[in-house]
């Protein structure tokens, strides 16, 4: 990959740079920036057709470098190529005074809210977007949050107020003007109308915005505003220890609960070099299922609910408790369990969790067959449903859609099948997939993962390794007490790692997982510290609100609401 | 006795009731959809949670009752009253047993035709009155699915009058003392039904509220006891779709002898109100367009050849 990059761009084109996962990195120039990404998307072999995730990095107090060339600030695009799943990720430094990139929403599309994202948080401008405006702030914010200058606590900002003509400036600042986002008021036979959908609404699952150009009921454009649930969850990654930052990415996709766990585990565990333990990787397999079941059933009912069936939520809410029996019984707590550790997990599994597992496993298949004939079977939901909201799969990996949205359109890839992690190769299962990539096709998908997750979970109860839970490495949260009564220095070493939490080697790493909605990643930076330099999270749901807007064009209200509703995306997932 | 005064009672009898009726249906709602979505639903207030009905009230009585400073009010304070007053007078001619009825018209069937085509005066001016765009829009769907449902409504009701020959309930009833009109009626009986709960525009087609898209639709802008007049007025509205179907298609108050010909009349339209609940329960709601599409590709035709059959052959009978 290197030589083609110098054979094709110059000598000097790009810098390699080693990192603890093993995916390519190389630094190129600000200039070059359009012709490689093009180059890398069309021509070269393998082609990376997916912008997976284009983020930047403030890197004026690091400590620890490396031998990287980095300036003030790095801008990372990190590519994906769907054989294989490869990724590569690109850097470019930039510096202090004026950090600008030329834009790549010519090369994909997707690149448009990753770039307002990284011109919201970092402040570095993209010459040539279209629209670069602030995407998670609110637009009246001043400074951008992520540089690490900028304060991370409410206490270093002084006492917030809110008067009244402020209040209404910041109202005034939230009123959608059409001619901001190049949209007409009018056409030659009518007027326009713009209609806020949200951020209270009752069919948007929470507080996002969409206002949409309709005319008469069709609509004509739609302009997401997310931000609405952003809680700095990244810019808190730079202040919690890297054990106690778990519980942050419970939240993340708090449909996901332990799920999101895993990616960042499984980058930090690069950093540290730990290998978890068979019977620990089986046991995340597991809550992981149960999870993936779990988002699933959240999905299923309010996909029903939002086409306009009263019933199903309730039916599904109710197995979702059963399920939330188990993870509770394992856990200790339900929604947000925070069960996985640096090294393995929380605890070993209680006694008797094999019967309510394979209670469980019993029950789900006859509700499953009943919930079909119910919701998917249904004729009326079937013609709200197919048709709408259909893409391909071109589109989908231009637009960066990955996970159960991927599969309707046909193509069977799940990185637990293409790249195995945490013992998935072990398992047998099947890539569910359909063929029209319709919100129909995309339901059909998620209860057939909801099968499929049940028969992960069999096997994990059938053949359930004996062994620790946890690996014996110093870097391990909550450290190994074995020995700290005995000798003074291990006593040490415990107390520090306990109070302080691990010092995790420097370098860079990122974990991926197939999550409920898609590809989830957190990209963590170290230098040799007790907090992380760096998170970064990639989550699903946030370029799959990205693709509504040409998704729903020429669809009416009451589709866009069956777009939603298939999509399945949680908002402390776009927002983080 | 007096006539007048027989009248006098009716009218007060068949008021009382349907008030009341309009009240309990809030918790029987409640409670079966409760039952059928595997929940307890308001169990706390009371025996079996029926002073539910109390709280509610008394809620609904004492939020604030506020009007939008953008509604165009007179409009706006009268919507409400419309549906109320209109499902309140189509009632009059529904006879509940053998000559209990308030008005006992030789035009019965067009008088109920006329005032349910005037209920839709209510949400359509809660709608603009609102000056509001989800009231807006809750209200333009609102008529446009009235004006293709209404049409087949009237032309579902033929079959019976020409197999009764009256246009007058009471005899409608008394034509089916051999057997229900649901019988040879069957077509006509459900394109009503169809047409009878997109007029009280509940599940399935809620599409003037539709919750999901619409907020709450029409009546987006409605609070206090203006929203519970919509409430009131859906319901009683609900409930004389019921007893239309009881009286055109099942017979009215006929029934066994030894029952009063009042209860089985209640009983009957009581089933009716149950199996609207159910559907709500069961049925995802259709496209707006696709809705419209249906009436005018599939019902209004099939109503049309009801029509013309059902006239063919009693032409063929009288020959």
């Amino acid at each position: 990959m290197l030589t083609e990059l110098r054979t094709r761009f110059g000598a000097d084109a790009a810098v390699i740079q080693d990192t603890c996962d093993g995916i390519p990195t190389f630094w190129i120039s600000a200039g070059q920036v359009p012709t490689i990404l093009r180059f890398l998307k069309s021509e070269a072999s393998p082609r990376f057709p997916m912008l997976y995730d284009l983020t930047a990095i403030d890197e004026r107090v690091r400590q620890d470098h490396g031998d990287s060339p980095s300036d003030a600030f790095t801008v990372v695009y990190h590519l994906f190529a769907l054989e294989g799943a490869r990724e590569l990720r690109l850097k470019v430094a930039l510096p202090e005074d004026v950090p600008s990139v030329p834009t790549a929403t010519g090369i994909w599309p997707a690149a448009n809210w990753y770039e307002r994202e990284v011109w919201d948080m970092f402040g570095i401008r993209f010459e040539g977007h279209p629209n670069l405006r602030r995407i998670l702030m609110p637009p009246t914010w001043q400074g951008h949050p992520l540089r690490k200058d900028h304060p991370a606590r409410a206490t270093e900002m002084g006492p917030f107020s809110m008067p009244e003509d402020r209040h209404i400036e910041e109202e005034v600042a939230l009123q959608f003007r059409p001619e901001e986002w190049g949209m007409a008021r009018q056409s030659d036979e009518a007027d326009f109308m713009f209609l806020n959908i949200g951020p209270q609404h009752p069919g948007t699952h929470g507080v996002i915005r969409f206002v949409l150009q309709l005319d008469g009921e069709e609509i004509v454009d739609t302009v997401p505003d997310i931000g609405y649930h952003h809680r700095g969850a990244e810019k808190m990654g730079e202040r919690q220890s890297w054990h106690t930052y778990i519980p942050y990415t419970d939240r993340v996709d708090y449909l996901g609960g332990v799920m999101n766990n895993l990616p960042y585990l499984l980058a930090v565990e690069q950093l540290a070099g730990i290998r978890v333990p068979e019977r620990a990787q089986v046991i995340r397999v597991m809550l992981c299922e149960l999870f993936r079941i779990s988002n699933h059933l959240v999905w299923y009912g309010t996909y029903a609910q939002d086409i306009g069936q009263m019933s199903p939520v309730f039916y599904m809410f109710n197995d979702r408790e059963r399920l939330f029996g188990i993870i509770e019984a394992i856990c200790g707590a339900r929604m947000h369990p925070n069960w996985f550790r640096i090294g393995g997990v929380a605890a070993d599994l209680p006694a008797g969790w094999e019967k309510l597992v394979r209670d469980f496993l019993n029950h789900m298949p006859k509700v499953l067959r009943e919930y079909d004939s119910m919701v998917m079977g249904n004729r009326i939901l079937k013609a709200r449903t197919k048709g709408i909201g259909k893409y391909n799969t071109e589109e989908a990996v231009e637009w960066g859609v990955t996970g159960p949205g991927l599969r309707a359109t046909g193509l069977p890839w799940d990185l637990r099948k293409i790249r195995p992690y945490s013992g998935y190769e072990q398992f047998e299962f099947e890539v569910p997939t359909a063929h029209n990539g319709d919100c129909y096709d995309r339901g059909i998908v998620r209860v057939e993962e909801i099968r499929q997750s049940l028969r992960i979970i069999r096997q994990c109860l059938d053949h359930m390794p004996e062994g620790p839970v946890k690996a014996d490495h110093p870097l391990t949260t909550p450290p190994p007490k074995d020995g700290t009564m005995h000798d003074i220095e291990t006593l040490i070493t415990h107390f520090l790692s306990v109070s302080w939490g691990p010092v995790i080697p420097a370098g860079e790493a990122s974990g991926c997982v197939e999550g409920t909605k898609g590809l989830y990643s957190y990209y963590v930076t170290s230098e040799k510290s007790t907090i992380p330099y760096r998170v970064r999270i990639r989550t699903a749901s946030f370029p799959a609100m990205q693709f509504i807007p040409p998704i729903t064009r020429g669809h009416m209200i009451p589709d866009l609401l069956a777009i939603i509703a298939a999509t399945d995306f949680v908002l402390a997932d776009i927002d983080r | 006795m007096n006539p007048t005064l027989q009248t006098l009672a009716v009218t007060l009898g068949i008021l009382f009731t349907l008030l009341h009726v309009a009240a309990v249906l809030i918790w029987v709602e409640r409670r079966l959809l409760a039952l059928l979505q595997d929940r307890l639903g308001p169990n706390r207030a009371g025996p079996l949670g029926l002073f539910i009905i109390v709280a509610d009230v008394i809620k609904i009585f004492t939020k604030e009752d506020w009007i939008p400073p953008f509604a165009d009010r007179p409009l706006y304070v009268i919507a409400p009253a419309i549906i109320l007053l209109t499902a309140l007078v189509g009632f009059t001619i529904v006879p509940v047993g053998p000559g209990m009825v308030v008005l006992d018209l030789n035009i019965g069937i067009l008088f109920f035709l006329a005032f349910s085509s005037l209920g839709i005066y209510s949400t359509v001016l809660a709608g603009w009155a609102s000056n509001s765009k989800y009231a807006l829009i809750g209200g333009l769907r609102m008529a446009a699915q009235m004006f293709s449902y209404e049409v087949f409504m009237g032309l579902s009701l033929m079959g019976v009058v020409i197999l009764a020959g009256s246009l007058n309930l009471s005899e409608i009833v008394e034509a089916q003392r051999g057997m229900w009109f649901v019988l040879p009626q069957f077509l006509g009986f459900v394109i009503f039904l169809l047409a009878g709960l997109a007029e009280t525009h509940r599940l399935p087609f809620d599409l003037p509220e539709a919750e999901s898209e619409l907020v709450a639709g029409f009546h987006t802008e409605y609070s206090s006891m203006k929203f519970g007049i919509f409430f009131v007025g859906e319901y009683i509205g609900l409930t004389l779709i019921a007893a239309m179907i009881v009286t055109l298609f099942f017979g009215g108050w006929l029934g066994p002898a030894w029952i009063p010909a009042p209860l089985v009349f209640c009983f009957k339209t009581f089933a009716f109100i149950l199996f609207f609940i159910l559907m709500r329960a069961a049925i995802p709601r259709p496209r707006f367009d696709q809705m419209l599409s249906w009436g005018w590709k599939y019902l209004l035709p099939l109503a049309l050849i009801n029509l013309i059959a059902t006239g063919a052959l009693v032409l063929i009978r009288a020959d």
